[in-house]
């Protein structure tokens, strides 16, 4: 007979052994490109412009095209998704309609990148004549972000007690009154979270802006929202498949300050949670 | 006026609460504005079934079967390998983890899925692709099998945390149940648990290959690019996202090339479509 305790012994190895097999990975990953990435980084490499065909000099307008493309990608986000989010809990009811906005949602986060990136092209690009730019590429990603601002945003409005609602519908605020000065403050830590994560994914996608933003190599900042700009994403592509002979230094510090950026994003939302889990007081 | 504030404002956030319908009807309605025109030159059989794809030959030739077959190939590489795995790793999070080890895999996977497919793909080509190489003593390790593995890391962190809270949201009652008639930790775990979060785990998968599908940029820098008809996992194979994303750039607005490269995307928008609202009805049935 089969002794049940050793099976579970030799399937507790094989859990554990997945496990690793996808945690060791990324841990490699991050030392490897840290290591690497860490003797490129100073303060030339980080506010210079890019010279000799980016084979040298700094990445400083890629940074800054990324930061105005986040930017521009939550102004429009924010807004819409919040509204959207406040919908959802607050006034939606349990019909077809909120089912197909749900389905929607769920459609939305699933659209691959790079059909962002078409739909852009098409809309902002070409039918509304704003050309490759940094508004093209931030409604892009703004329209991509949708999704996680709202189901966050949702779910923080969502974990708000019933109760807190009920007492200040009962002093006699209004709907909005309620939503605006006892709904909204308490949910703000899991908005903000939503906020963060969105433009983490923001600043670490690549295929949305191919055709609507980026520009291959442009060493001077973008005048106005009509401008082309350089974003590091696409400008690590660019250095490590596009361009011969660029110095292993130069990808790993680009790929070091990306990764960075994004997941100095996600530890801060990841941060916010966890705080606000343990001081909630309800 | 404060009756007309509030009015305004209720309107606006129902307007804003469909927005998520209206983008989501707004980039079909584009993708197929720009993208039906290709079959005014190719028959849509042609076009899907066609062996060749020369968009810029005289006649084109556009024929997407070798990029469907290329994005298959390297789909069906990566579940095989990161179903097993992610499954695996969530029921290890989820039931045999401590709380403080749970709490950190759990934040290693966020940061996983955090990390943008750039910089995996760009990781890939210095790591893995010579690694392929040297293993299998060929003349480029920019291959399919490249390409499943780097993306078998993109859909564990979606199948990982799916599949976790399905068997999270198992009621505990069949666990102690289980427990409590004799049955041994794992014996619970594979003949109560997964069956019980079976449909939830379904849907994990399902978006994890959707996941899969959709990558571009890392599919992009390490499967090499070549739209031939793959015969083997070895060989550089061209997906259909890829493929977008390589030659949209060059493609002039309102040629051929431009119309083809538009109906590959509604072919992915379909393929994307499909899985989600499949996924959703899975994770529906659960509830």
């Amino acid at each position: 007979m089969r002794n049940p305790y050793r099976t579970q012994k030799i399937a507790f190895f094989f859990l554990l052994l997945a496990t690793l097999l996808i945690v060791v990975p990324v841990g490699l990953i991050v030392v490897i490109i840290i290591q690497k990435g860490l003797p490129a980084i100073n303060w030339q490499f980080l506010a210079d412009m890019p010279r000799q065909g980016m084979r040298a000099g700094g990445i400083f307008p890629a940074i800054i095209g990324t930061i105005y493309l986040v930017t521009g990608a939550i102004i429009f986000a924010l807004p819409i998704g919040l509204l959207a989010a406040i919908y959802l809990s607050e006034y939606s009811k349990d019909n077809l309609l909120t089912r197909i906005i749900k389905l929607a949602i769920v459609n939305l986060a699933g659209v691959p990148s790079v059909v962002y990136g078409l739909f852009g092209l098409a809309l902002f690009v070409v039918f509304f004549k704003f050309g490759a730019s940094i508004l093209s590429g931030s409604l892009t990603l703004g329209i991509m972000i949708l999704p996680v601002i709202i189901t966050t945003s949702r779910e923080a409005l969502e974990s708000v007690p019933y109760s807190f609602r009920e007492v200040s519908l009962s002093l006699g605020a209004s709907k909005w009154q309620t939503i605006r000065h006892i709904v909204l403050p308490n949910a703000i830590p899991g908005i903000l979270t939503g906020t963060i994560l969105g433009l983490g994914r923001a600043a670490g996608e690549t295929a949305p802006i191919l055709f609507t933003v980026a520009a291959f190599y442009l060493p001077r900042l973008p005048d106005s929202v009509f401008d082309q700009a350089m974003a590091l994403p696409y400008h690590l592509y660019v250095i490590s498949t596009q361009v011969p002979n660029v110095d292993e230094k130069i990808r790993y510090g680009t790929a070091l300050v990306l990764l960075t950026l994004v997941l100095f994003m996600n530890l801060v939302a990841i941060i916010i949670r966890y705080k606000f889990r343990k001081k909630k007081k309800w | 006026m404060r009756k007309f504030k509030e009015f305004i404002v209720e309107k606006l956030i129902l307007i804003c609460g469909l927005a998520s319908i209206f983008f989501v009807v707004l980039i079909f309605i584009f993708l197929l504005k720009e993208g039906l025109a290709v079959f005014n030159i190719v028959s849509p059989f042609k076009f899907l079934f066609g062996k060749s794809w020369y968009p810029i030959s005289e006649p084109p030739q556009l024929g997407i079967l070798p990029l469907i077959l290329g994005s298959l190939l390297v789909t069906v590489g990566a579940a095989i390998i990161s179903i097993p795995i992610g499954v695996g790793c969530a029921v290890y999070i989820a039931e045999i983890a401590p709380p403080r080890t749970k709490e950190t895999l759990k934040a290693g996977i966020e940061l996983l899925a955090a990390i943008p497919s750039v910089v995996l793909g760009f990781i890939g080509m210095v790591t893995l692709v010579p690694l392929v190489k040297t293993i299998f003593h060929l003349p480029t390790g920019l291959t399919a099998l490249s390409g499943s593995i780097m993306l078998a890391f993109m859909a564990m962190p979606t199948i990982v945390s799916i599949a976790e809270d399905a068997l999270y949201s198992v009621p505990k009652t069949y666990k102690e149940g289980a427990l409590a008639l004799g049955a041994t930790h794992w014996q619970t775990i594979w003949r109560v648990m997964l069956p019980a979060a079976s449909s939830g785990i379904l849907a994990a998968v399902m978006l994890g290959i959707g996941r899969v599908i959709g990558e571009t940029m890392a599919v992009m820098m390490i499967t090499g690019n070549a739209a031939v008809m793959p015969n083997s996992i070895l060989i550089p194979v061209r997906t259909l996202t890829a493929t977008i994303a390589a030659e949209m750039g060059e493609a002039v607005v309102g040629s051929e090339h431009y119309f083809a490269l538009f109906a590959i995307g509604i072919v992915l928008f379909i393929i994307s479509f499909a899985i989600n609202v499949t996924a959703d009805l899975f994770l529906h049935k659960r509830q």
